[in-house]
């Protein structure tokens, strides 16, 4: 009776499961197809050929990788976010660890301007930015992709709260005993915070692996581009190569997905954690 | 905190009074690395965004003082009006459904129901995927002719729709199928725009499904046990319980889905097309207006600044709005 009562519940959580699933299986059943395969209107409730294709082909991967130059994308993105993924934990730690533990005049009022920051959409930034990037000579270089993402507020924010949890105590002790600054928040503050960082890392790397309107204003070369303005001309195109665009789209999407399976309780957690300030 | 009241002989530094300049200057020294890249990449680009706002720009450079005549302009500009009510309708469709579907997903999922963790991993699988990836996946979904999505529909006795290329309003469309006259203007958002809001939706449900699944297992449990025993029934339970308890949550899922459907951009971008905004000019949205306006054509980036701090104003207020009325009736346990 128990049992059966809950039937209902099942049956919606596995339909909406189904329902977001559902497109990354098209994707990848696309992506296998021959063009010819891709012309047949499908049926939504046959296994095949719809959803199995009863001829497999790897070539569409081949050849979306070469359609547009994915391996100098890749580069880019892999450089961009490896530099800001460092950049911002460190200069998070050292911001974080003042607005937390140092005694200042205008450490409230700072970051509460700081944090106010935030609320700006990015639509009104956007433009001013590109002019101060011109005007200093960045557009169409790693500097621009790369520089503006350094530091990010609410990596700062995340990790300031971290850092008030442990006691002051810690702080005035490690002091006494002759320890600098630095190497209190390099010996004591980074280990105990370990979840809080790994956390901010992974915002920077999905933030720099996802992003894509910053680097479509920013940069106009394929030297610089990043993955997801490659992946977009696949978009654009009025072509009707899906299964190229499949293919590109899952050689895209995977990496994150490889991480996100791995670090899946971190990632979930972290974003949960960034809900809690409501 | 204190360091200057206490007597110091290990440290040298700290044996000196530190004044407050000093302090200050020492803590400037850790912020600095951070401070000097939000100061000039988001501090002066707002404020720069403001003052260019007063100017007439064409093609980037600057030809003219303006004062407030082109915010003045926005009033009878009708793209700028038709973007706004096509953002409008994408926020109000977008935010309460997602609120509902999420609400109702997270409770489902918190019934100590096995394999939670899988689906709690399929459920957020979207959000961390691009968004790139996922217009080209739905437009995909959605072709009129090849997609999956026409296919499902027709099964349940649905003609072929035109989704993304489809201007029509889904008012317009539903009374014309029930053989009702209906008013134009009350016509409703095109397909096309609905299309892309249900493309939003799968998108971000699950981040709103985390929020609040975590805030519900705050709920103490004792709570559904005394109610359980008081026999009070599941919907009883959850409009006394659960609703009250959840609101903070429900308060921060609320501003932050429009705040984020505000800025609705890249799917828009790339999924509607030739030109972007379209059918018809029935998904665009204003976001994609400051883009066309500011880089697209002819770099009216005064214009564009007008735009923007257009929707700034309505964000702002809006977040201020909510947290005014809404934190009122908010509980907080």
């Amino acid at each position: 009776m128990k049992y059966l009562r809950r039937i209902p519940i099942h049956l919606i959580i596995v339909i909406g499961a189904i329902t977001m699933i559902l497109p990354f299986i098209w994707m990848l059943s696309t992506s296998f197809k021959t063009p010819q395969a891709t012309f047949i209107p499908p049926n939504f409730f046959e296994l095949r050929p719809t959803w199995i294709p009863d001829e497999v082909i790897l070539t569409n991967y081949v050849e979306a990788w070469h359609e547009v130059p994915f391996p100098r994308y890749f580069l880019n993105t892999i450089i961009m976010a490896g530099c800001i993924v460092a950049g911002v934990l460190v200069t998070s730690s050292l911001a974080a660890y003042a607005f937390a533990k140092f005694d200042f005049w205008g450490r409230e009022t700072i970051f509460v301007f700081f944090l106010s920051m935030m609320i700006v959409p990015q639509a009104v930034y956007l433009v001013p930015s590109f002019i101060i990037l011109s005007g200093l000579g960045w557009v169409d270089t790693y500097l621009a992709l790369i520089v503006p993402w350094l530091a990010q507020i609410f990596s700062i924010f995340l990790l300031r709260q971290q850092f008030r949890t442990i006691p002051d105590d810690y702080y005035d002790a490690a002091l006494i005993d002759g320890c600098s600054r630095l190497g209190f928040l390099w010996r004591v503050l980074v280990p105990l915070s370990k979840p809080t960082l790994i956390t901010i890392g992974l915002f920077a790397l999905l933030g720099s692996w996802n992003t894509f309107i910053w680097p479509l204003i920013m940069t106009n070369s394929d030297k610089l581009r990043p993955i997801q303005v490659g992946l977009s001309y696949f978009a654009q195109e009025q072509g009707t190569e899906y299964g190229l665009m499949m293919a590109a789209a899952t050689f895209c999407v995977t990496p994150v997905i490889i991480i996100y399976f791995i670090a899946q309780r971190q990632v979930i957690e972290s974003y949960a954690k960034s809900g809690i300030k409501g | 905190m204190d360091e200057a009241k206490r007597p110091q002989q290990s440290d040298r530094r700290l044996s000196r009074k530190p004044g407050k300049v000093r302090k200050f200057l020492y803590a400037m020294a850790y912020i600095a690395p951070a401070a000097v890249i939000i100061i000039v990449f988001r501090v002066i680009p707002i404020v720069a965004a403001f003052g260019v706002s007063f100017f007439y720009v064409m093609m980037g450079k600057i030809v003219g003082f303006s004062g407030l005549a082109q915010y003045g302009m926005l009033l009878s500009d009708s793209e700028f009006w038709l973007s706004l009510l096509n953002t409008t309708y994408f926020v109000i469709w977008t935010v309460p459904v997602s609120l509902f579907l999420s609400l109702i997903i997270a409770i489902l999922l918190n019934q100590k129901i096995r394999a939670l963790g899988v689906y709690r991993t399929i459920y957020f699988l979207p959000v961390v995927t691009s968004l790139v990836a996922v217009a080209i996946v739905w437009k995909w979904i959605y072709h009129p002719r090849l997609g999956l999505l026409n296919s499902f529909v027709g099964s349940l006795g649905i003609d072929p729709l035109m989704w993304l290329e489809e201007p029509k309003g889904v008012f317009s469309m539903l009374a014309a199928s029930a053989g009702i006259a209906w008013p134009k203007w009350l016509g409703g958002p095109s397909l096309a725009l609905v299309a892309i809001i249900i493309t939003n939706l799968w998108r971000g449900l699950g981040y709103n499904i985390i929020i609040f699944l975590a805030g519900l297992q705050n709920i103490p449990v004792e709570y559904y046990e005394a109610a359980r025993i008081d026999g009070a029934g599941r919907v009883q339970t959850f409009w006394k319980i659960t609703w009250p308890l959840i609101s903070p949550t429900t308060f921060y899922v609320v501003i932050m889905t429009t705040i984020v459907s505000f800025q609705v951009f890249t799917l828009v971008y790339l999924m509607t097309g030739s030109p972007v905004g379209g059918p018809l000019g029935t998904t665009k949205v204003l976001v994609y207006y400051i883009f066309e306006k500011g880089f697209e054509s002819g770099g009216d980036m005064g214009y564009a600044s007008c735009v923007a701090l257009v929707l700034f104003v309505i964000v702002l207020s809006l977040t201020l709005f909510q947290r005014k009325v809404i934190e009122k009736r908010v509980h907080y346990s």
